[in-house]
């Protein structure tokens, strides 16, 4: 097996399905990154922990057909500082060498018999655009649990019903719901998945950076493929495998109704929820007072550091104090999207809702929402 | 116990000596809950006598120094404590009394000094530097807080005299019972040096065997190690912090409020239990017990932590940091289970299990994080209605169910 190509080509595909390869592999083998030449004059690069998988399809200048497996970390790092001129790169019994220029590295070949095959793509069910796809995955991304002893709050759940994507995720604490359109493959497509969170996010983000059509692959309800979702997008596919589809019966705990709104201008709070959060510990809250025409910030206690901040509000509703875990406000206040920030609130112990802009105005901003809890304050 | 002023333990009191340096005092009571038994069995005295709950399979609380001279000693179980000394008399201990006199012990300290640092019901540290003045050397007021707690309680205590906590501490052991030693600053090495490592605070079992092999038994010898050896030995802190001990060096003061650092309640069963529901209904119970204690004193902490020993005494320790700090018996439960699960015993016997909050702080600085779909009134507020329930109607007005019916059969039995 052999084949050339340009180094700026090769190193992308290469770093691109390296981030797949498992950091500890369960097994030697799955360390390796597979590389094969069909008799298309197509290179395929392929990595697999039995989670998740990638591949990346390349058409070669030249080349002879073969496949071979050698490590994938390694390979990521030769490519990466390798001069820009051609690669070629060839197999010579146990060894594969990579020459570019005048740099020449021998590696190691690892048993590509023992590798375990890819698993298939589920039946290809619609499309949507990359950058639309990557920015609704990052707003809901960040709600997902970290917590891996409760798995079914890292996933982020995707609910198709005909035109429309609703994907959401909650760690107990926030929630996140985002709704958008893309175009199913049958108009009357139905289907649910819970996807991990963390992979989700990394797959949309990377897929993109292509800014062409994201294909969405999974099977609807009862079909076959089921337990596995795949994207693929420019020659790029991955899968993974999807979490137990149980998940909170979110709806019924999005508040409809408000007795209190505040828009503020996201950068501006955003600055002072930073700046008063210096002083307050992990997982300690903000307190928010809003008045007619302000909000004071306050952070820190009696026996410690203390911060407080005022800033213009532009509020309708009965005096309201309130406190929040900062890192969830900043990482919703990052999440909408908007230079507005409406905040809506019922009472003090109740469910908050954060939505870009004025909804009413503006229709699309009101496809994100994220909830959160508020922190209890004794006393 | 009569009121001797020397005995064969340690060295003979020395009074009179430069105590110009030595404002730290250490009062340990002697005996303390055997001595405030004889006082309504003034017939015992003399005699061995062992405080301590006789049925079931209580440990020592407390043992007067003839049944100590057999081995005796507190926190050894009841039954070995009988084998060593079958003569020696064993009266249930009886509470009140107990907290009665201690009360009264500790203002005699509080009406020379606010700087007291009570540790236990019996023991407490005085920084009397400032009481020179008013009530005369250190010394002195020493000699004059045994005569006021022996005259107003008719019990002993001894007292250690120093410049420093520790060495306090070490000089009341040596002078007990009903004795008193001054340690003057410039002696203190003098006084250390030929004591074994074990008298140190912080050395245990453990560190004592790893010193021992190092060749270390005297304080002395710990003290001509260098204290980069003891570190790598010992760790970072521990090594640092018995290099110093050993020249005397130990910087803490008397602080005069120490706020519980820690609840927590265990229980010896009557007999090893190896049934995971028994285990489980006791650690509800413990864990009843323990938030009832913090939401009394106001306290919430973070840290549950379960002991739990084996039939042969071997005893392992696991603990865990909540995300935030609770009072809540029902997040303790939870917790405590998790714990005891993950600790591999389910189906080993079981001695004794106990649960403990660590890390607390005052209730009032207590947030809560909110999560979705929660009820607005939760166990919290189930748990404070049942202290208020308690407060009225008595200690086991309101229950769990699961804890009714062990309470059902003692009142049928």
């Amino acid at each position: 097996m052999m084949f050339r190509i340009e180094r700026d080509v090769l190193a992308e595909a290469v770093a691109w399905t390296a981030r797949s390869l498992p950091a500890r592999p369960s097994v030697p083998v799955l360390a390796g990154m597979r590389l094969e030449v069909t008799d298309e004059q197509q290179l395929k690069l392929s990595g697999f922990d039995y989670e998740v998988s990638a591949e990346v399809t390349l058409e070669v200048h030249t080349g002879e057909p073969g496949v071979v497996l050698v490590s994938g970390k390694l390979l990521a790092e030769i490519t990466r500082s390798l001069p820009a001129q051609p690669v070629d790169f060839v197999v010579d019994g146990a060894k594969a060498v990579v020459t570019c220029g005048s740099a020449r590295f021998t590696l190691l070949t690892m048993p590509v018999e023992d590798y375990p095959s890819l698993p298939a793509m589920p039946p290809a069910a619609g499309r949507v655009g990359s950058d639309v796809f990557a920015s609704a995955v990052g707003q809901v991304a960040v709600a997902a649990g970290r917590d891996d002893t409760l798995p079914m709050l890292t996933g982020v759940r995707m609910e198709i019903e005909g035109d429309t994507v609703t994907l959401a995720a909650t760690d107990r604490y926030r929630l996140a719901v985002r709704e958008l359109k893309w175009q199913p493959g049958q108009p009357d497509f139905a289907a649910i998945a819970m996807i991990p969170g963390k992979t989700l996010a990394d797959t949309a983000k990377a897929l993109g950076a292509t800014g062409a059509e994201v294909e969405i692959a999974l099977s609807s309800a009862g079909g076959t493929g089921e337990g596995m979702i795949g994207f693929s997008s420019a020659g790029r596919r991955t899968t993974t495998r999807l979490l137990d589809p149980e998940f909170p019966k979110y709806r019924s705990l999005l508040p409809t109704e408000f007795s209190a709104r505040a828009d503020l201008s996201t950068g501006p709070f955003v600055e002072a929820v930073k700046r008063v959060a210096l002083v307050a510990e992990r997982n300690t809250p903000v307190r928010l007072a809003f008045r007619s025409g302000e909000v004071v910030l306050e952070a820190g206690s009696g026996d410690e550091a203390q911060a407080v901040e005022a800033l213009p509000v532009d509020y309708e509703g009965e005096e309201m104090n309130i406190a929040f875990n900062h890192q969830f406000l900043l990482e919703g206040l990052g999440a909408i999207d908007s230079d507005v920030a409406r905040l809506q609130m019922t009472t003090a112990t109740k469910p908050a809702i954060l939505t870009g802009g004025k909804p009413v105005d503006d229709a699309a901003a009101a496809d994100y929402r994220y909830l959160i809890m508020p922190i209890r304050l004794s006393g | 116990m009569s009121r001797k002023q020397i005995t064969g333990i340690g060295p003979a009191p020395r009074t009179g000596v430069d105590d110009s340096g030595c404002p730290i005092l250490h009062v340990d009571m002697d005996a303390f809950y055997a001595s405030v038994e004889l006082l309504d069995r003034p017939e015992l005295r003399g005699r061995p006598v062992i405080v301590g709950s006789p049925a079931g399979r209580g440990v020592v609380l407390s043992a007067t120094y003839e049944a100590r001279a057999h081995g005796v000693h507190s926190a050894m179980p009841m039954s070995r404590a009988r084998r060593l000394c079958p003569q020696a008399t064993v009266i249930p201990p009886s509470h009140g009394k107990y907290s009665e006199v201690s009360k009264g012990v500790m203002e005699i300290f509080y009406a020379i000094t606010p700087l007291v640092e009570p540790i236990a019901s019996d023991e407490a540290f005085l920084d009397v530097g400032g009481a020179r003045r008013r009530l005369g050397p250190p010394a002195a007021i020493a000699a004059m807080i045994r005569e006021q707690v022996l005259d107003r309680y008719g019990i002993t205590c001894s007292v250690g005299v120093a410049a420093s906590k520790f060495v306090a501490k070490l000089a009341s052991k040596q002078c007990k019972p009903d004795g008193l030693l001054v340690v003057p600053a410039d002696e203190v090495v003098t006084f250390l040096h030929p004591l074994p490592v074990s008298a140190l605070w912080g050395v245990g079992e453990r560190t004592e065997q790893a010193l021992v092999r190092l060749g270390i038994r005297t304080v002395g010898d710990l003290a001509r190690v260098p204290s980069s050896t003891l570190q790598r030995e010992l760790g970072q802190a521990a090594g640092g912090h018995l290099a110093a001990l050993a020249w005397g060096r130990d910087e803490r003061p008397v602080t005069a409020h120490v706020p519980d650092k820690s609840i927590g309640n265990e229980e010896t069963f009557a007999a090893d239990v190896d049934d995971p529901e028994v285990i489980k209904r006791e650690l509800l119970r413990l864990s009843e017990r323990v938030a009832a204690r913090m939401r009394k004193g106001g306290h919430v902490g973070r840290t549950v932590s379960v002991k739990l020993r084996r039939a042969d005494f071997t005893t392992i320790s696991r603990s865990r940091t909540l995300r935030e700090p609770t009072d809540v018996a029902q997040v303790i439960y939870a917790t405590a289970c998790e714990l005891f699960a993950a600790a591999g015993l389910e189906r080993v016997r079981l001695r004794l299990v106990g649960v403990r909050m660590e890390s607390l702080r005052p209730a009032g600085e207590a947030v809560r994080q909110l999560s979705l779909g929660e009820r607005e009134t939760g166990w919290r507020e189930a748990e404070q209605a049942m202290d208020k329930a308690i407060r009225r109607f008595g200690p086991d007005a309101v229950l769990p169910a699961s804890l009714v019916r062990g309470k059902l059969d003692e009142i049928e039995t």
